[in-house]
């Protein structure tokens, strides 16, 4: 019986791991169709957003309560995975409590922290689903969740109290039968816990045997449970609990109103204005660059780790100045826009070997000219984002094509950019007047 | 008024201390040409050798790179870097956060580097250091004024303190909005939507902002940004409120109370 438990063990473990590092592969390859762009300088202050932003969920406390929520979740989450090796190991080696022996008394320490805190992670996901729920919070019932995000959010939340309720009652099992000295139970004696203690009175009435089922079947819908949602991460929003820390890494250092410079461009403009430097007409380059982003491999490679690790919390949205009076632009719908467009395109070449125009783009398909329009570039957006994603920086290239490749600008702003070519002032003034401001009054 | 430009400066030998670059809005909009004259006098009352370029200016090309069109503004900055490495000057001074902030970030890559300050920042260096001396029980002394952030002054390059200590040195009641500092709403002026119309939805991003204004009880609400200050203006006159609640800039505050 130890014996086929131990094969069946390793062989979901394996596949467990193989399906999620070829899924893993395949986003690591999607994020990569994007432009290089040089984000490792100054490792300093990497550090210190890894740290801060990361690890610490800096941004998060601009809302303390719900910090303190999600700390707990996180800390649970991280914390609790250290119990997950011991049962790991357990699965693999057909023992029962390894850890057991050799910590010793620390051994109850650890158990009965990581039952503190899964009864924590349970109150805090049950506040979360109140929340999205029944509270009906306005950021997290908005229009851009509809469908497949809004059950996402509620899988996940739902997971993790399934996950934690089977680590509570597999204890409680277990140490009731450890007084029984039932079978193997009697062996690895640790006493009661905390938290799993208060579930034993239901239990109690209990026979051996039937305990003994429950806890092999908490044991291993628990681990089974644990690598099913592995494996969910990748197509889910919670993929965050991931990629926020390279996202943090590899976040912008630049004050955040600097927009990208476009040294091609710049090129383009010092050659006409001085056209003694350009290179002989058979020297230039054969291929002309792209002006602004048109579809997700235009976009750096930034852009769409940012779309991997958004988790849909929509602080962004919610800070909008445009959303906030109806416009249609929703930063949180362009990450997860970005994030749709580059797993169709990763189907794409799954399936074609390599990307075959399917004559789709980002710009037109996802994100309509209406949405990119209505920016105000405030950065409030950036400012929000705990995982530090940047939605501005994607409008920004978007509108670049739109103007430069496309043509395609409201006839103001044509107005304007006429305006500023001719007199060099967005409105229609004279240039000889640009001084009238000192004689007048 | 007695304002000179940099070519003024050099036909006579002299270089000034620091350029006031006064950006499109401040040299036509009738309403921000009264920043630019009130700034212009605080500058001469505390008799900095300063200069315009006049003529010379040109729109940084902010508008046209937020929009997109990034040949124009690279057209721009490329002449005004031009006239500006020409002269030699080092360091600048502008009323519209806009310009500041493509002169500071912008510029560089492209070969313009300068030391460029807010105009709220050099005054209150100046308050600091008493070179501006503020009348007793001056016009503001005691009334109840906010202050809007600029999207480009706060959340772009992280001034927050400055405008809110020049502020402080009036003596008035200052009281903060629901939204404010790194959390301030825009007031929808930027990224070129100044230069047309919104796109479809409920409301005007300004209305929305000039009512959390207005909901301060403030008598004046401060800007630091002339598109901040048309917006609002804007905002309030939809409300009926102008005459009750003023929008002023930040020196023209200081402007009015200064000895």
């Amino acid at each position: 019986m130890h014996i086929i438990q131990e094969a069946a063990f390793i062989v979901v473990l394996a596949v467990a791991i193989i399906l999620f590092s070829k899924k893993s592969r395949q986003i690591y390859r999607n994020i990569m169709l994007g432009r290089p762009e040089p984000l490792n300088d100054q490792p300093e202050k990497r550090w210190r957003n890894l740290l801060l932003l990361a690890f610490g969920q800096k941004k998060m406390f601009r809302n303390p309560l719900v910090a303190v929520l999600h700390f707990v979740v996180y800390a649970g989450f991280i914390i609790i995975n250290a119990e997950v090796l011991e049962i790991l190991l357990d699965g693999i080696l057909g023992k029962h409590r390894l850890f057991a022996e050799p910590l010793g008394g620390f051994y109850n320490v650890l158990i009965n922290s990581f039952e503190i805190l899964a009864a924590g992670v349970l109150l805090a996901c049950a506040i979360f689903l109140v929340r999205r729920n029944l509270v009906k919070v306005k950021r997290l019932n908005h229009s851009d969740l509809t469908g497949w995000p809004r059950s996402d959010a509620n899988y996940i939340l739902i997971t993790e109290i399934v996950l934690m309720t089977l680590f509570l009652t597999m204890n409680a099992a277990d140490t009731l039968l450890q007084q029984r000295g039932y079978s193997h139970y009697g062996e690895a004696v640790t006493g009661n816990f905390r938290v799993s203690a208060l579930f034993q009175p239901m239990l109690a009435g209990l026979s051996s045997g039937t305990l003994e089922g429950i806890e092999r079947t908490c044991w291993w819908l628990h681990i089974l449970g644990i690598l099913a949602f592995l494996n969910y991460l990748p197509y889910s929003k919670h993929l965050h609990i991931v990629l926020a820390f390279p996202n943090a890494w590899f976040a912008r250092l630049k004050p955040m109103g600097e927009m990208h410079n476009m040294p091609e461009v710049q090129k383009e403009v010092l050659y006409m204005m001085q056209p003694e430097l350009a290179p002989p007409a058979d020297q230039a380059p054969a291929e002309m660059p792209r002006f602004g982003a048109r579809d997700v491999m235009d976009l750096s490679w930034k852009n769409v780790l940012d779309a991997y690790s958004c988790t849909e919390c929509g602080r962004c949205t919610a800070a909008c100045p445009a959303n906030i009076t109806g416009k249609k632009l929703s930063p949180r719908k362009i990450m997860m826009d970005t994030r749709d467009r580059a797993e169709a395109i990763g189907e794409n070449i799954n399936a074609n070997g390599e990307y075959k125009d399917d004559g789709k783009s980002l710009v037109h398909d996802y994100i309509t000219e209406e949405e990119l329009r209505a920016c105000t570039t405030c950065n409030a957006c950036v400012q929000e984002c705990p995982v530090s994603i940047s939605p501005l920086d994607i409008i920004l290239q978007l509108r670049r094509h739109l103007v430069m490749e496309a043509s395609s600008a409201p006839a103001e702003w044509n107005g304007m950019f006429s305006n500023i070519e001719n007199n060099f002032a967005p409105w229609k003034f004279s240039p000889d007047d640009r001084d009238r401001w000192i004689s007048e009054n | 008024m007695d304002v000179r430009t940099v070519a003024d400066y050099m036909n006579s030998g002299e270089t000034p201390d620091i350029l006031f670059w006064v950006g499109c809005a401040g040299s036509f909009d009738q309403r921000s040409q009264k920043i630019t004259r009130a700034f212009a006098t605080i500058l001469n009352k505390v008799g900095l050798k300063y200069a315009i370029l006049g003529k010379e200016e040109a729109c940084t090309g902010d508008p046209a790179r937020r929009a997109g069109n990034e040949f124009l503004f690279q057209m721009m900055a490329y002449n005004n870097i031009q006239v500006l490495n020409g002269y030699g000057i080092k360091k600048i001074v502008t009323t519209c956060p806009h310009c500041f902030n493509t002169l500071k970030n912008e510029y560089p890559a492209l070969g313009g580097n300068y030391e460029v300050i807010h105009h709220t920042t050099l005054l209150q260096e100046l308050i600091n250091e008493g070179k501006i001396r503020l009348k007793e029980g001056g016009a503001f002394k005691g009334k109840r004024i906010t202050f809007h952030d600029s999207c480009y002054l706060g959340r772009a390059n992280d001034i927050y303190e400055a405008p809110r200590k020049v502020l402080e040195a009036l003596d008035g009641e200052l009281v903060e909005m629901k939204r404010c500092r790194s959390n301030g709403l825009c007031c929808g002026a930027g990224g070129a939507q100044m230069f047309k119309e919104d796109e479809p939805g409920k409301t005007r991003i300004n209305t929305d902002r000039a009512n959390e204004a207005l909901a301060t009880g403030a008598k004046v609400i401060a800007s630091s940004c002339p598109f901040c200050n048309t917006m609002m203006t804007d905002g309030v006159k939809l409300d009926e409120k102008e005459e009750e609640v003023k929008v002023y800039d930040i020196a023209e505050m200081i402007a009015e109370s200064m000895n």
